[in-house]
């Protein structure tokens, strides 16, 4: 050690190199180490979380299948201009023809069929039955592919079907998103859908706010749980935490269902109500399949992500703070709230977050007991992915909603600091 | 005697020289359909007879035929399909084919012709409606009541669904545009032939909604099949419409007061989908289950553990009874002639070109 101080140079190590060198070496050495044990688990969230989640969003923009399909057609129906009043020229309809013949015998007809049906209803149809006559084109041998065409569908006559895969052919797309914002391509650019027709920011609208209350009623229901949970003697405490913990071992469904029997107008609260005479038999409460009934079922369970956070901040608050607030003249309310409270702020931005993220996200609770009013935009998200395969559609709702998400996130951050957030 | 019947089994297909021999099939079959008593009724009239035939078989079910498509589209884009038989609706099995993730069928090679030597293609008829598509039974949605709160007079047209005043009360209907607007069409005044015209025109779908909106107050909308006959023991409903087995396993088998109203019932069709791409030797083995499965006789005898009508004309008069109530399947068919007097036939050429934009509008009103 004190063989290398009086050179003056730089600070050695034992093996004579530069003190300064051999310890990023090491330190180098051991982030290496760190990262090969991470290394699996790094591997497995990128292959199966990050990389699924790429992919899912850029199909919300994806649209490879019109030119890969009709590339002829793409080619052939750039310079049209669809303002001018009439019907594509007779190389595109030749073009058209011959790309529905290679499509129809390798059956992806159908298929850009459908995907500009998405776009411009009644078009699947016009790929289908001209496809099933495709097969048997003879491209060389029809003198007027235009007459032809129409004569097999007069919909082939109709400028806003070549409208429509003028405008599809671009490999990349901002339909989806336009459509997930209730708009559409109209003929100058994007504008809104017609009012009949709009939704979907109406729902994430409703998703927002219904999650904040719900999110509201949790707090307000967790916080005297989790205060008597943190302040009774262990075992008491052990015996009230299963009771909040029992709800996560029964199934979704069942609970879900049992809100139905309790809240519906012949179940349990109204069958009460109409007994002790409250309420009379004619006029029984509409407790379900609106607003009210998911807030309350979902209330129910997201509960447990509430209490269990705020629970464990509550538990590491010394009581003497309290006492000594007390001993200082401070009244109970001022005791509580200046002193007891801002110290559990941390479990409750822990529990608001947890609760408002699941919430905005969940769709089986609201689509059973929700009605028409009380469902959230991931409804309208499982039924483009499992019912009218709109995945497109479902991936852009999907994009805006996680935007929406990370943007309340930073939000959340810049207000209350997400260091100020505690699990326990 | 079993034995006796493994051996003639056997010995006929080494005869038949132009079948493939079980050495070339796979013993593993997996089957998706929808769970709950219709898989029972499978699995008592088909499954089970065929694995006495081919012990060999092992089948595995997936209850996912609710989201088949969906997820076919996912294992085909993964490429590793690992179904071999799909349970599906028509209108699923017509986008699975539209997709290219369902194998195109020849239906008069493929299946069996019936006894009396109809090719497979005449029997089934008009219920082909793709090519993709091999269909089991006709179901129906269609309405039941509580007998107890319609008061006096018993309903006996769908129209009731529409007068609030003579049957005041909640109704259940499907949250889906489909059957709904065209019965309220029909209701408001729209002969049954025009109802896709009128509803293909600018204000169709607006005055199918208006219709609807004359009782949106009193309706409860429901997603899974098994809501209406709970809402209708429960009494939470006067009315509601589902799949017709439904009612009738409410009425028959749990003996609620609930009675069928047949009118205007939706006709819809469900049937096997062969996934497409399989291997040789488990499309073989499929094909084979398949040709069994579909014949008259099993198709008659599915009906004996749910009033779904079989899609085979020459099942239609070997349908018995109940395998376990004893009583005669016919009058609960939805096409039973007492039953079948005024129906509604879905379009699905319509509907699959229409169905995102009236959805859209669907949820649009629902939302208002």
């Amino acid at each position: 050690m004190s063989d290398t101080t009086d050179t003056g140079g730089p600070v050695l190590a034992a093996d004579g190199t530069p003190l300064k060198r051999s310890l990023a070496r090491a330190l180098r050495r051991q982030k290496m180490r760190a990262l090969l044990l991470i290394a699996p688990l790094l591997l497995f969230i990128l292959i199966s979380f990050i990389l699924p989640v790429a992919d899912m969003l850029y199909r919300s923009v994806k649209n490879g299948i019109v030119a890969e399909t009709l590339p002829r057609t793409v080619v052939a129906i750039a310079d049209w201009d669809a303002d001018s009043g009439e019907l594509p020229s007779e190389a595109v309809y030749a073009a058209m023809a011959a790309d529905l013949k290679e499509a129809a015998a390798a059956k992806t007809h159908t298929k850009v069929g459908t995907r500009l049906n998405y776009e411009n209803p009644g078009i699947s149809s016009l790929f289908r039955k001209t496809g099933r006559k495709a097969k048997k084109f003879d491209i060389e041998g029809v003198a007027s592919w235009k007459d032809e065409l129409i004569d097999i569908n007069k919909d082939w006559g109709d400028i806003d079907n070549w409208r429509t895969i003028q405008t599809y052919s671009p490999r990349v797309t901002s339909g989806y998103f336009l459509n997930a914002v209730d708009m559409r391509v109209g003929t100058d650019g994007a504008e809104l859908r017609p009012e009949a027709e709009r939704i979907y920011m109406n729902l994430l609208g409703r998703t927002l706010w219904m999650s904040l209350a719900i999110t509201v009623c949790c707090i307000l229901l967790a916080y005297p749980v989790a205060w008597i949970l943190a302040n009774l003697p262990m075992r008491q405490a052990n015996i009230l935490m299963i009771l909040v913990l029992l709800p996560f071992w029964t199934s979704l469904l069942v609970r879900t269902s049992a809100w139905k029997i309790l809240l519906q107008q012949q179940g349990v609260i109204n069958d009460i109500l109409v007994w002790v005479g409250l309420v009379d038999d004619s006029a029984r409460l509409v407790i379900i399949n609106n607003q009210f009934g998911t807030i309350v079922a979902m209330t129910h369970i997201l509960l447990p992500f509430m209490i269990l956070p705020m629970y464990s901040v509550m538990q590491t608050i010394p009581p003497s703070y309290l006492r000594a607030a007390k001993s200082l003249g401070a009244t109970d309310w001022t005791a509580f709230w200046r002193v007891y409270f801002p110290q559990t702020v941390p479990g409750i931005g822990a529990g608001s977050i947890l609760v408002f993220i699941l919430a905005i996200g969940y769709y089986i609770t609201p689509a059973l007991v929700g009605g028409t009013k009380g469902t959230f935009i991931s409804n309208q998200i499982a039924f483009h992915i499992s019912s009218s395969l709109n995945w497109g559609l479902a991936s852009a709702l999907g994009a805006i909603l996680l935007a929406v998400v990370l943007v309340l996130y930073w939000a959340y951050d810049k207000i209350v600091g997400i260091d100020n957030v505690k699990l326990g | 005697m079993k034995l006796a019947k493994m051996f003639m089994a056997t010995s006929a297909l080494t005869l038949a020289g132009n079948v493939a021999t079980a050495e070339d099939m796979a013993n593993e079959l997996t089957l998706v359909s929808w769970g709950g008593a219709y898989q029972a009724s499978q699995v008592k009239a088909y499954v089970e007879p065929y694995l006495e035939m081919h012990p060999e078989v092992k089948v595995t079910w997936d209850e996912s035929s609710a989201e088949a498509v969906a997820k076919l589209r996912a294992m085909n884009e993964a490429g590793n399909v690992t179904w071999d038989l799909v349970d599906a609706v028509a209108s699923d099995s017509m986008r699975l084919c539209d997709e290219g993730l369902a194998e195109e069928l020849n239906h008069d090679e493929d299946l069996a012709a019936a006894p009396d030597g109809t090719s497979a293609s005449d029997d089934f008829g008009d219920l082909l409606v793709s090519d993709c598509f091999v269909p089991q039974i006709v179901y129906s949605t269609t309405f039941g009541y509580r007998k107890d709160l319609v008061g006096d007079t018993k309903p006996d047209s769908v129209c009731a669904i529409f007068d609030l005043d003579t049957w005041p009360g909640k109704r259940a209907l499907q949250k889906r545009p489909i059957d709904n607007v065209e019965w309220a069409l029909y209701c408001d005044g729209v002969a049954k032939d025009e109802i896709y015209d009128v509803l293909g025109e600018d204000g169709g779908m607006e005055r199918a909604l208006a219709k609807l909106d004359t009782i949106k107050d009193q309706v409860v909308w429901w997603t899974a099949g098994a809501e209406t006959p709970q809402l209708l023991a429960d009494g939470e409903v006067v009315f509601g419409s589902t799949f017709n087995g439904r009612l009738f396993s409410a009425i028959a088998e749990q003996n609620q007061p609930i009675e069928m109203l047949w009118d205007m019932q939706s006709f819809d069709l469900d049937g096997w989908v062969v996934p497409a791409g399989l291997p040789a030797d488990r499309k073989a083995r499929v094909m084979d289950f398949l040709k069994f499965a579909t014949d008259t006789q099993r198709l008659a005898d599915q009906a004996a553990y749910i009033s779904y009508g079989p899609a085979r004309a020459s099942s239609a008069p070997l349908v018995g009874k109940h395998a376990e109530l004893g009583i005669d399947m016919a009058p609960h068919m939805p096409t039973d002639p007492a039953n079948s007097g005024n129906v509604h036939v879905y379009d699905y050429e319509w509907w699959a070109d229409n169905r995102d934009d009236l959805n859209a509008k669907f949820e649009a009103w629902l939302a208002k």
